[in-house]
């Protein structure tokens, strides 16, 4: 750790960075200490309510910027991770965001889980106009020439579950979503494509995200006698309704489909009983069975021990949005944030584990496969494939190539 | 009617919900006026011990409902020899010191089993109020209520290890001068209201998501149904249990949780505010 | 305390005040000069939180109010803050709003528990309580629908791109970082300046008086519900301004400023700095965040934990916080010199100390 450019405090900080450092090392011995390494800021909540998320996603950018330097580094430089452990709260995100960008002043940042806390660091970055990634599934519509959005958006995914839901259970749904922006906007979409598809919407209910007791939810929910329950519950709280919901006996009596379940543990941790048959939809599930998909997991066991068996969508995110960002630096030939940004705007394609992916010029999301599935017995039952579905939510208003000052979040529009 | 069958109980469940996370508490406040700030984490414990317990291969039962007091009790005794027997008599240090181990056990098992919601599943199944479905489960969390309930008052009120309790909570001076060693009874009480709150994060394992920051979301209804209960432990307990678990199970069916939780709360307030020595301060008084 | 001859402890006292005093102007005009930017930053935090501090130190320090629930006025303040800049647009109005506030709901709050008698550790749970609804109300507001003019609350999410502070007149031309660092770093200076003189006063002998013995001062004719209620209401105020900065510090507030951890932490700021002293909350706030700073940047241990181990060993060992044992040892020393004087005994959390 005596390598130019590591103060003290870097040196003496564990975990991560520490991490970081090895991995950066054989590259540095090869190469001597000519180049000086290119700062890639990573901000993700490895512990506290999403650190389940969090670790994993933490996990696949240290496995990520490994590829890279053992790739050679990008440009002839060696990338170093500077990460830091948000914990889950807000005021960490707002400090070390200022962190990143006034004091470590990396060339990029990749993170943020909730939608909570890319909207309190998006600005930061944007007066500090450092480049951002957005690498997490989320309710749509960011638009903002500085933030690049790699997960998949309502118009990909929670559009197939509704639809599926229309055709094979019914036409009444119940909504039940986390009370926040994502489950605030996640339910809008869910209603608009019920309503779109004929059907209606019997009761939407919002919960914070520490509410962990639903017995009263589900009491109200067998009150209003649906046919579906759409959920957009998340976090380790929420995941009581889903055993609350099995010990009810409600699981044979009305079937749910969910935007976010799945992207956690759950299927490791919950029964089987409970689990099996929620209909989801994600860009991509481990048990795809695609080479690509398989060299993924396979590398991420090699790397953090065969336990690793709950990689979602989250962490093929996570590794898109530094693999769009090392295409576009190769492409630019620098890191200067510009530069990158018009890169990456001239439609780059990726191979990812998910299949192929391109960054769409107009809108910063990404144009890309979903697959519908359920858990069964611990396994993901893909249903069908959805290939190069576009961003259509945020796709409708925001072209940034036309307008690249706009800076906005489309919600959608309930009128229709 | 089915669905007042179904409300009714619910709120019986919330009640009993609101006694067994009540009761240690109360136990640890009403003998010996010390306000067990680290309650809730007493609770997460016992909720670990049982998830434990059960991916161990221990039967669930006994994982849910035996283990949970009988470790929690032991970790509160270690507690009260090292942190608390220094601080009797200082109502805000224990407070303040409690807190630290709040904190202290958060970050405890954080880092020794990582910031993951765990769960085990209900070992039983449902039940139908007319065409409504019910959790089995429920019935189990009513039973567990009744009989701490139940046990609480049979030891204060039969056993000669309540009478002496009771007599040192009235007079320890009185007591210690007949031959009672009043440190001693403290221990024990501390370590029974300890098993007490480990029972409860034992039997609500099932239907809670298991995680080290989880004892939060129970401590202010708890204290607050403490002292709105006032002294006499089980029947103040169980009167505010009934009170405040109405108010929030009703106000919960019509609007949200949260509206449920702030109706609990604020009722709660304004009961003290009106009674400041709780229900049993003013009415009951005699009464355990 | 004999007036006529001024003990040690006074002369120590206003020295004390002479060189905080001092070392606060060193800062206020030091820190733009040797720091970065983000030393600047962070700085600007740190006087923040420490306003914070200063006002638990005050109410539960000199006037004996155990208020667990702090930050009920901090996020009151930087909510009030945040909604009414965003309609206004122009900073000065809102700053008074962000103190305004949160003192009249600590009066009601006050006046309720007060006039009704309630006795001092329920006294801590009601704040506590009450911390505990306002985050729960506060958390639930994240439909459109729940907006004050211009301003969406966003529930969990928070209120994002708040408008800096500006120069009284000129909404248009926000503060700099430095800007921003003066003003914080400035307002904590001043903030300590008002309570002390606010000590130094009749009021706050009396309010002194009446937390060391509440019935003899009952006795002598004054009112201890209403200087409580006074106390009560100045340390809200006070919390309200350290609300304001926070939001200004990061242009971002959301509900877990009502949380318990925030009411905890300041605690222990006090607790370590120093119960009974208004210096040590500030150090006590900076010190305390500074590790928790740190130790987020490392995974190995919780820091939980490690805040947890240090307000147990503080109850336990050093009751009196930080600034008092310094100030203890210092005294011993003047002792030597002049042996006729006892030296003040240390005792516990809320045991007798001198007004300072």
């Amino acid at each position: 750790m005596t390598q130019g450019g590591w103060s003290r405090r870097q040196a003496l900080r564990l975990g991560l960075s520490a991490a970081a450092g090895t991995v950066a090392m054989p590259f540095v011995a090869r190469n001597g200490l000519a180049a000086e390494p290119i700062k890639l800021g990573s901000l993700l909540d490895g512990s506290g309510a999403l650190g389940l998320e969090g670790k994993r996603m933490i996990e696949t950018t240290e496995y990520a910027v490994e590829l890279l330097n053992k790739a050679g580094g990008l440009i002839g430089r060696p990338i170093q991770l500077v990460a830091y452990d948000t914990q889950s709260t807000m005021q960490l995100y707002t400090q070390y965001a200022q962190q990143l960008a006034l004091k470590d002043k990396v060339d990029v940042i990749q993170g943020g889980i909730t939608s909570a806390s890319r909207e309190a660091i998006r600005p930061i970055f944007g007066r500090s106009k450092t480049l951002y990634f957005y690498n997490t599934q989320y309710e749509g519509g960011v638009c903002d020439r500085n933030v690049f959005c790699t997960g998949s958006t309502p118009a990909q995914t929670v559009n197939h579950i509704v639809d599926y839901g229309l055709k094979n259970w019914g036409k009444k749904a119940y909504i039940i979503a986390a009370d926040y922006n994502y489950g605030h906007i996640t339910a809008s979409w869910m209603t608009k494509f019920m309503k779109d598809g004929g059907g209606s919407v019997a009761g939407t209910d919002f919960f914070p995200l520490d509410v962990t007791n639903f017995s009263s939810a589900i009491s109200r929910i067998q009150q209003a006698q649906p046919e579906l329950v759409l959920s957009a519950l998340v976090g380790a709280n929420h995941s009581g309704f889903y055993r609350q919901w099995d010990a009810a006996g409600m699981k044979a009596k009305i079937p749910l489909a969910s935007s976010v379940f799945g992207l956690g543990d759950e299927l490791t941790t919950m029964d089987t009983s409970t689990t099996n048959g929620i209909i989801t939809c994600y860009g991509w599930y481990n048990d795809l069975d695609t080479p690509a998909s398989k060299a993924f997991v396979s590398g991420m066991q090699a790397k953090f021990g065969a336990d690793v068996t709950d990689l979602s969508e989250l962490c093929t995110a996570t590794y898109e949005g530094i693999m769009f960002w090392a295409e576009a630096v190769k492409k630019a030939g620098s890191v200067e944030r510009d530069k990158v940004v018009a890169a990456l705007e001239t439609g780059i394609t990726i191979d990812s584990p998910t299949g192929k992916v391109t960054m769409d010029p107009g809108t910063h999301h990404t144009i890309r496969n979903t697959y519908l599935a359920r858990p069964k017995d611990r396994k993901w039952e893909i249903l069908a494939t959805f290939p190069n579905s576009f961003p259509a939510d945020t796709g409708g208003a925001c072209d940034l190539v036309k307008n690249p000052r706009m800076n906005k979040q489309f919600t959608p529009d309930m009128k229709g | 009617m089915d669905l007042a069958g179904l409300l009714a109980f619910n709120v019986v469940t919330g009640i009993a919900t609101l006694v067994l996370i009540t009761l240690g508490l109360g136990v640890i406040y009403g003998m010996m006026r010390i306000i067990n700030l680290a309650h809730g984490e007493f609770m997460m414990l016992g909720a670990y011990t049982a998830v434990m317990a059960s991916g161990a291969g221990v039967n669930i039962w006994v994982a849910m409902l035996v283990l949970p007091p009988l470790v929690v009790g032991l970790i509160g005794l270690v507690l009260e020899r090292t942190v608390i027997r220094f601080l009797y008599g200082r109502m805000m240090d224990t407070m303040l010191a409690t807190w630290g181990v709040s904190l202290g056990l958060i970050g405890l098992v954080t880092t020794l089993y990582g910031n993951v919601v765990r769960g085990v599943s209900t070992p039983v199944g449902s039940f139908d109020i007319g065409r409504y479905g019910a959790s089995l489960y429920s019935l189990v969390i009513v039973a567990a209520a009744l009989a701490a309930l139940v046990g609480m008052f049979l030891l204060l009120r039969l056993t000669k290890f309540g009478l002496i309790l009771r007599a040192t909570m009235q007079n320890p001076r009185m007591a210690a001068a007949l031959g009672v060693a009043p440190n001693r009874i403290y221990m024990a009480t501390f370590a029974l209201g300890a098993a007490l709150a480990g029972l409860a994060g034992g039997v609500l394992a099932p239907i809670s998501g298991v995680s080290p920051a989880m004892g939060a979301a129970y401590i202010a209804r708890a204290f607050i149904t403490v002292l709105g209960g006032g002294p006499a432990i089980i029947t103040g307990t169980g009167l505010a249990s009934g009170l405040f678990g109405t108010i929030n199970e009703l106000v919960s069916f019509k609007t949200t949780p949260v509206i449920g939780d702030v109706a609990l709360l604020a009722a709660a307030i304004l009961l003290i505010r009106v009674l400041p020595q709780g229900i049993t301060g003013r009415y009951l008084r005699r009464s355990l | 305390m004999t007036p006529s001859r001024p003990s040690p402890a006074v002369g120590l006292s206003l020295l004390g005040f002479l060189a905080t005093l001092a070392l606060g102007l060193a800062i206020l005009f030091g820190a733009p000069r040797t720091l970065d930017t983000f030393g600047l930053v962070q700085c600007t935090g740190f006087a923040a939180l420490a306003m914070f501090g200063l006002s638990q130190g005050f109410v539960w320090g000199f006037a004996g109010v155990m208020s667990f629930g702090q930050a009920a006025f901090l996020g009151l303040g930087g909510y009030a803050y945040a909604v009414s800049v965003i309609n206004l647009g122009d900073s000065t109005l809102p700053v008074l709003i962000a103190i305004v506030v949160p003192m009249l709901f600590a009066g009601l709050l006050g006046y309720f528990m007060f006039y009704g008698r309630i006795s001092d550790a329920y006294i801590g749970v009601i704040t506590l309580t009450v911390s505990v609804i306002l985050f729960q109300l506060v958390n639930a507001t994240s439909g459109s629908q729940y907006r004050i003019g211009a301003a969406e609350l966003g529930g969990f999410n928070g209120i994002p791109a708040i408008p800096a502070l500006n120069l009284p007149g000129h909404p248009d031309e926000p503060l700099d970082n430095d800007g921003l660092w003066y003003a914080a770093m400035g307002a904590l200076v001043l903030a300590y300046v008002l309570l002390r003189a606010v000590l130094a006063s009749r009021f706050g002998r009396v309010v002194v008086a009446i937390r060391e013995n509440e019935t003899r001062a009952q006795l002598i004719g004054y009112d201890p519900r209403l200087y409580k209620l006074l106390a009560f209401m100045i340390a809200a105020g006070v919390a309200g301004l350290a609300g304001c900065l926070y939001a200004n510090w990061g242009g971002f507030i959301s509900p877990t400023v009502f949380g318990l951890s925030m009411s905890a932490q300041v605690i222990i700021y006090v607790l370590v700095g120093g119960l009974g002293t208004l210096v040590g909350p500030m150090l006590g706030a900076v010190l305390i965040q500074w590790l928790i700073i740190a130790a987020g940047s490392q995974t190995v241990v919780d820091s939980n934990l490690g805040l947890g181990l240090v307000l147990v060993g503080f109850v336990l060992l050093v009751p009196q916080g930080l600034v008092p044992v310094v100030r203890g040892l210092l005294l011993r020393l003047i002792e030597r010199r002049t042996p006729s004087r006892p030296a003040p005994e240390a005792g516990g959390a809320l045991a007798t100390e001198r007004a300072r």
